[in-house]
């Protein structure tokens, strides 16, 4: 306990060393420049400079992916606030924690349409989990506290705090709070006893059962558990896109991804299973296809921390809100106590049926004597895979043959935007990922055109020393788009044929190297080179413009309608 | 099936509590029939009563969404059996010499009170549950109605579980 006075911009600072935070990304301006004049004074924390405030946002966004913790960015008011809007709901979306600190005009100037004044409140109150304006000096150390608490527990999500410039030069006490009493946020970590029991025993008379792994396997860390108990009941497992590498896949029982660009028989086993054993999923309707058809002969027992996520899509025959690690652990606690018959013949005669179904796989569709996509992506894979590399993706037909080629055998190492499907996140997400672990290669999976959305980024990379290689798959359209104008829009490529500058030129530009491969021999020197630089790099893959993403459930359609190539 | 539910959220007394509420709504594309809000009788917190329709789905989900809301203490989606609800309504009427004995007599057949006289118009005051206010309504239809206001429905359940605020 101590009497001194620190003005608001200082609390700020005290609080962030108090959260543990150690960096965090930024762009200054008028009404927080308090904030960086304290900055200035002190060594805790560190300051990363962006070059758009989007950037900071998803750069905050891939340190959280990457570390487990709360990710943190600093703007100003007006196009400093709205300019993040789209990283908080992509964090949203997501379920990954971000504190942002956005500034404010001063508390009597708001609502007078000030110097760059925005209702921030009022603008991301539905894309963030909740929002505060600091209205007094006092509250605002408790207001940070909650944010962080709020942020990182539950369902973890970003949490905004707009900052009037008043607060920040105002004193007071600074005593951080050691706990946060909030009588309306109590999320439920326990899974109820009762229902694990009734679903152990649904799973283990099941002859035809799945587990669906989600994104809340990977926020609570149950991949042992989840191992476990798919070995121990004998159940296959396929995966979201946000469930890339929750589990293993050198483990028999991984189906790969399920879904639009899923695996032929992940899908297949989804659909023809008995029993659904849902993971931290919200099933989202890139999962389920028509969710009439999904899975209809499928008793559904579903496992999420947020009862919204349950019976929101695919109704629950057995809803257990908690912690996925919590339940299973409880699951697997039961089982040992009292090993129940899980009726092995019958699972080993589903796991035959499904390995049949693993004979049918996409077919290629490569025609002009360009490189291959697909090619790049597995060398990329092969090439980089001794290095166990943190992999961001940016949205489009990259980022699924990069989900579907590339193999995780552990969380946190797969970056990509799935809710939202934000192309411009995963640059910046990179360079989260390398403020937050400066001895991992780091890899940007991109495309022509969403590379183009946060370029401007290469220029923070050169100054911090953010190794990011950027793999542009660089067909010349945007890809995913052109793909569904083919398929359903009678080949009328409208407005996604798309130039761009001369990438080697640009990265030089910036003082980082640039590469073009165009043949196939190419690949695996540009990835060595890229490896060893010591900035980072842009490698142009320049590749065939009708390349297709196979298998491809197409929206709207049952899981069982998989297009595995052209000639579907 | 659609339904109406009429749902009481306790909330802490605090600015946007109520624009969270809304914005769920229009957000995610719900009803609201009506809407009042005021503080309980700690003034720490506020209770908010919501009419919405829905199928039992989207009123399940309209809870749950309610309860991610920070601020959002307690959801009840009251049944009618076991909650009692009012609304109140005021209704200027233009009466005419020979009209003013059928308006008083409307008053005294449905409970409601005239609250103000001028030499033109009567202001009739209203308290009931949905039906009664809509068969006062209908009842004096056939005047000169200058104007009708008519509050959101406010509800009580009358069940003996209770959230103690102190406790909070």
């Amino acid at each position: 306990m101590t009497n001194e006075l620190y003005t608001g911009a200082e609390i700020l600072l005290k609080s962030l060393v108090e959260e543990g935070v150690k960096e965090i990304f930024g762009y200054p301006g008028g009404v927080i420049l308090t904030i960086y004049e304290a900055l200035y004074n002190q060594n805790d924390i560190k300051h990363y400079l962006v070059r758009h405030e989007q950037a900071a946002v998803h750069a905050a966004e891939g340190y959280a992916r990457t570390t487990g913790k709360c990710g943190v960015a600093l703007v100003t008011s007006g196009p400093g606030a709205t300019n993040t809007v789209t990283g908080i709901a992509n964090a949203y979306y997501d379920g990954y924690p971000i504190v942002v600190f956005t500034g404010q005009v001063g508390l009597n100037q708001i609502g007078n349409d000030a110097f760059q004044e925005a209702d921030v409140v009022g603008i991301t109150r539905s894309c963030c989990k909740h929002n505060y304006l600091v209205k007094d000096v006092k509250d605002l150390q408790r207001i940070i506290k909650e944010a962080f608490h709020i942020a990182t527990t539950g369902k973890p999500g970003p949490v905004v705090v707009d900052l009037p410039k008043d607060i920040l030069t105002q004193k007071t006490a600074f005593n951080y709070p050691k706990t946060v009493k909030l009588a309306g946020y109590n999320p439920n970590y326990k899974g109820h006893p009762i229902q694990i029991g009734r679903a152990l025993k649904m799973l283990s008379e099941a002859h035809r059962p799945v587990i669906i792994s989600g994104g809340g396997v990977l926020t609570s860390g149950a991949y042992k558990e989840l191992e476990k108990v798919a070995n121990m009941l004998k159940i296959p497992v396929a995966h979201t896109l946000m469930g890339t590498g929750t589990f293993p896949s050198t483990n028999v029982l991984d189906l790969g991804m399920l879904g639009m660009h899923g695996s032929f028989w992940a899908n297949y086993a989804v659909s023809h299973s008995d029993v659904i054993f849902a993971l931290g999923t919200r099933f989202n309707d890139r999962i389920t296809g028509c969710l009439q058809r999904f899975a209809r002969d499928a008793h559904v027992i579903h496992v999420d921390i947020d009862p919204c996520s349950i019976s929101k899509n695919v109704k629950a025959d057995i809803p257990i809100v908690g912690d996925v690690k919590n339940v299973l652990v409880e699951l697997i606690s039961q089982y040992e106590k009292k090993p129940l018959n899980i009726y092995e013949e019958d699972k080993q005669k589903w796991l035959e049926q499904i390995n049949e179904w693993k004979q049918k796989k996409a077919v290629p569709v490569h025609t002009s004597g360009k490189l291959s996509a697909l090619t790049v992506i597995k060398t990329l894979y092969e090439a980089t895979k001794e290095y166990n590399p943190i992999v961001c993706t940016e949205v489009g037909q990259h980022q699924m043959w990069t989900a579907q080629l590339f193999k995780f055998n552990e969380p946190r190492k797969f970056i990509t935007s799935g809710g939202l499907g934000t192309m411009g996140f995963g640059f910046p997400a990179a360079m989260g990922a390398c403020a937050a672990k400066p001895d991992t290669l780091v890899l940007n999976i991109a495309g022509d055109g969403s590379i183009q959305m946060n370029i401007q980024e290469l220029a923070t990379c050169v100054d911090y020393g953010f190794k990011v290689i950027n793999c542009v798959i660089d067909n010349g359209y945007l890809g995913m788009v052109r793909q569904w104008q083919e398929k359903l829009f009678h080949k009328h490529y409208s407005q996604t044929k798309i130039s761009h500058p001369d990438f080697v030129k640009l990265a030089e530009a910036y003082g980082a190297l640039g590469i073009r491969v165009e043949h196939e021999d190419e690949i695996v020197p540009a990835i060595k080179r890229a490896i060893e630089a010591k900035s980072p790099v842009i490698i142009d893959f320049v590749t065939e413009e009708c390349e297709m993403v196979y298998p491809w459930v197409l929206a709207g359609e049952p899981l069982t309608k998989v297009l595995l190539s052209n000639d579907c | 099936m659609e339904n109406f539910h009429t749902i009481s959220i306790l909330v802490t007394n605090e600015a946007g509590v109520l624009s969270r509420i809304v914005d769920l709504f229009s957000g995610r594309g719900y009803n609201i029939e009506s809407l009042t809000v005021a503080p309980t009788i700690d003034k720490l917190y506020s209770r908010v009563t919501i009419v919405t329709g829905g199928d039992e789905a989207a009123i399940e989900q309209i809870n749950k969404q309610l309860n991610r809301l920070v601020p959002v203490i307690k959801v009840a989606d009251l049944n009618i059996k076991e909650a009692l609800e009012r609304e109140i309504a005021l209704i200027k009427i233009q009466v005419k010499d020979e009209e003013k004995s059928d308006i008083l007599r409307i008053a005294e057949a449905t409970n409601a009170k005239i609250i103000d006289i001028t030499d033109k118009t009567y202001i009739l005051q209203a308290v009931g549950d949905e039906k009664q206010i809509q068969a006062l309504i209908e009842l004096v239809r056939p005047y000169s109605v200058k104007e009708f206001v008519r509050s959101g429905k406010v509800a009580i359940s009358r069940n003996n579980q209770f959230t103690n605020l102190k406790n909070l």
